[in-house]
């Protein structure tokens, strides 16, 4: 069935037993996203230490799909540099807009390992964002650390 | 009155083309977002699909016979929608996009009007905690530009409107009073007249958004105690683009216009202009011909159904989706759970699911919801849900779809392993 191609068992795993849920201290960044057309929200917080991600902590109200994927976010980024994290992200994103393309996804697997399980999502245009919205609060939060830290640098 | 021989749904569903479609994996569509958008009748399709391929010319600006054929259909269709809400006048018929116009429109001149109409500072405006969105921006839009004050009519935890405090917050301060009719998310029917009545002893306009009344309930817009009154056509088997602004029709005559263009003139010279009467004065540009036409077809065979009829399938619907969703643990309905002063539109929660992944399953067995806020953030909030599902049927809609809904709410629950 078609509806297994999204909800493969490992985005659904992740759903059950989300990793590293809850918002925690020391972080640099903080962002809020919102997705207005179902009101889903995220609040992500990443912890820097010189150039590595050191935690990524976040929280919020959505369905399996946004919950699963800041699950898997927070896995894939820990303890990479901020340019690997930049690039991870940039895959997934691939990944997500190759609208459910496997040979894609077989492309990324190194980069983005339980992530590729997405790649059904880009099937339903509707979920997209939902697959995002953790992703998109990365990015953010990564931009306002490095503001505070090259702050940091210049006294 | 009602000439309901019989109301037989069976009948009535093969008017509908939509309704025979075969979606993924050879599933039968089992349609259940009426309250978003109505699916439509032959007749209506016939309709629009005659007036294009042998009528279709530009309304009021054509001498030619194709013009006068169409501003004919037009001008026919006003009086359709007239006579479909009881309004005292056709002149009392403003066609707008839909209700979100209709609501814009009132909104914004009543910044312009001259007294005892205009916003302006000190002035209140009264809406409620149930409304669609299209029903708080423009009213927030219009308090914030004038320094007028937004206040608004709290929610009872069985989905009434709180009318504790009618008194406290419609008061002589308030210019207007604006509220749902009928809710699309509690599927609350409100004692409209109720409020209006007060309303009216402070001297206040009343405004409804009757999006989701007129398509279910015989309607009667003097009835309501409105003095303006909007609604969609596409939630009542019309075309999208193409709604109604009823409005008194000495109030109507006393409000400037929204949108300025051709069409809602009466002269034009170029330092100044002066104004058609009502309609045509809120009608400018092209107005969507078709679509009004169009809207005149739908009401024809909503009145040949007999709307006593259309309401009382809804209720009977109604109350066998709220019995049937009750039953299945997990569910919790939000809004009123017996038919009793309530519309078609049931929104509820599933345990800890979230209204995507339940939509999603249950599209795949052709099962057509809605999940989300359903454009209504503020009722959401109130109940403390992010969002919600929402079933909402219609005249065609079969006890055999909502039985499908609850079977697939239980393959929903097997899917997921909702504990
Ligand atoms: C109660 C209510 N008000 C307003 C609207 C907005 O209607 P439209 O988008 O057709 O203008 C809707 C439908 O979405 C509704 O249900």
């Amino acid at each position: 069935m078609q509806l297994e191609s999204m909800y493969q068992e490992i985005i659904l795993d992740h759903y059950r037993d989300p990793h590293g849920r809850g918002l925690r201290e020391p972080y640099e960044g903080e962002s809020y996203q919102v997705n207005p057309t179902c009101g889903d929200e995220v609040t992500l917080r990443v912890h820097l230490d010189g150039d590595v991600v050191q935690d990524v902590s976040y929280e919020g109200l959505g369905c399996s799909i946004s919950q699963a994927s800041q699950s898997v976010l927070h896995d894939l980024v820990r303890g990479k540099t901020l340019e690997q994290t930049l690039a991870i992200g940039a895959d997934f994103l691939t990944l997500i807009q190759s609208k459910g393309d496997q040979a894609v996804a077989d492309s990324l697997e190194e980069s983005l390992d339980d992530a590729v399980a997405f790649v059904g999502v880009g099937k339903y245009p509707a979920r997209i964002k939902c697959a995002l919205l953790g992703w998109m609060a990365l990015k953010d939060a990564l931009g306002q650390a490095r503001i505070i830290q090259s702050g940091g640098h210049h006294g | 009155m009602s000439l309901a021989v019989d109301f037989d749904v069976e009948t009535i569903r093969k008017d509908f083309p939509i309704l025979e479609r075969r979606l993924a994996d050879d599933r039968p569509l089992v349609y259940l977002d009426s309250a978003n958008t109505s699916q439509k009748p032959r007749q209506v399709l016939d309709t629009l699909r005659d007036h294009y391929e042998q009528h279709n010319a530009n309304v009021a600006r054509a001498v030619h016979q194709l013009g006068e054929e169409a501003t004919a259909a037009f001008e026919a269709a006003r009086d359709k929608l007239a006579a479909f809400v009881k309004a005292p006048s056709r002149d009392e018929i403003i066609f707008t996009r839909g209700v979100t116009e209709g609501l814009n429109l009132v909104a914004n001149v009543l910044a312009w009007a001259d007294p005892p109409y205009r916003v302006g500072p000190g002035d209140e405006v009264v809406i409620t905690e149930m409304e669609h969105h299209s029903n708080i921006v423009p009213w927030q839009l219009l308090t914030q530009r004038t320094g007028a004050t937004l206040r608004w009519l709290g929610i009872t935890d069985d989905g009434r409107l709180d009318l504790s405090n009618l008194d406290d917050v419609i008061t002589e301060r308030t210019k207007v009073v604006s509220l749902v009719h009928v809710s699309n998310m509690l599927g609350t029917i409100n004692p409209v007249a109720e409020i209006a009545r007060r309303a009216h002893e402070v001297g206040a306009l009343v405004v409804l958004d009757a999006a989701q009344a007129v398509p279910q309930l015989p309607y009667d817009v003097t009835a309501t105690g409105a003095d303006l009154l909007g609604f969609t056509g596409h939630k009542m088997l019309g075309p999208t683009g193409i709604g109604v602004l009823w409005g008194r029709r000495d109030l109507l005559a006393a409000l400037p216009p929204f949108h300025g263009g051709g069409e809602m003139i009466e002269d034009v010279r170029m330092e100044r202009s002066t104004y058609a009467p009502p309609p045509h004065r809120f009608e400018a540009g092209t107005p969507p011909i078709a679509q009004a036409i169009g809207l005149g077809a739908a009401a024809d065979y909503l009145s040949a159904l007999g709307m006593d009829a259309v309401a009382a399938h809804e209720r009977e619907i109604t109350a066998y989706a709220l019995e049937r969703l009750q039953a299945i643990p997990d569910v919790k309905i939000i809004g009123p759970t017996t038919v009793q002063d309530r519309g078609g539109a049931i929104s509820f929660t599933f345990g800890s699911l979230h209204p995507h992944d339940i939509g999603q399953v249950l599209d795949s067995y052709g099962i057509a919801v809605r999940g989300g806020h359903h454009c209504a953030k503020p009722v959401h909030r109130r109940f403390g849900v992010p969002a919600s599902t929402r079933a909402s049927g219609y005249l065609y809609t079969t006890r055999a779809e909502i039985d499908a809904l609850a079977d697939g709410l239980e393959q929903v629950r097997r899917f997921f392993g909702l504990r």
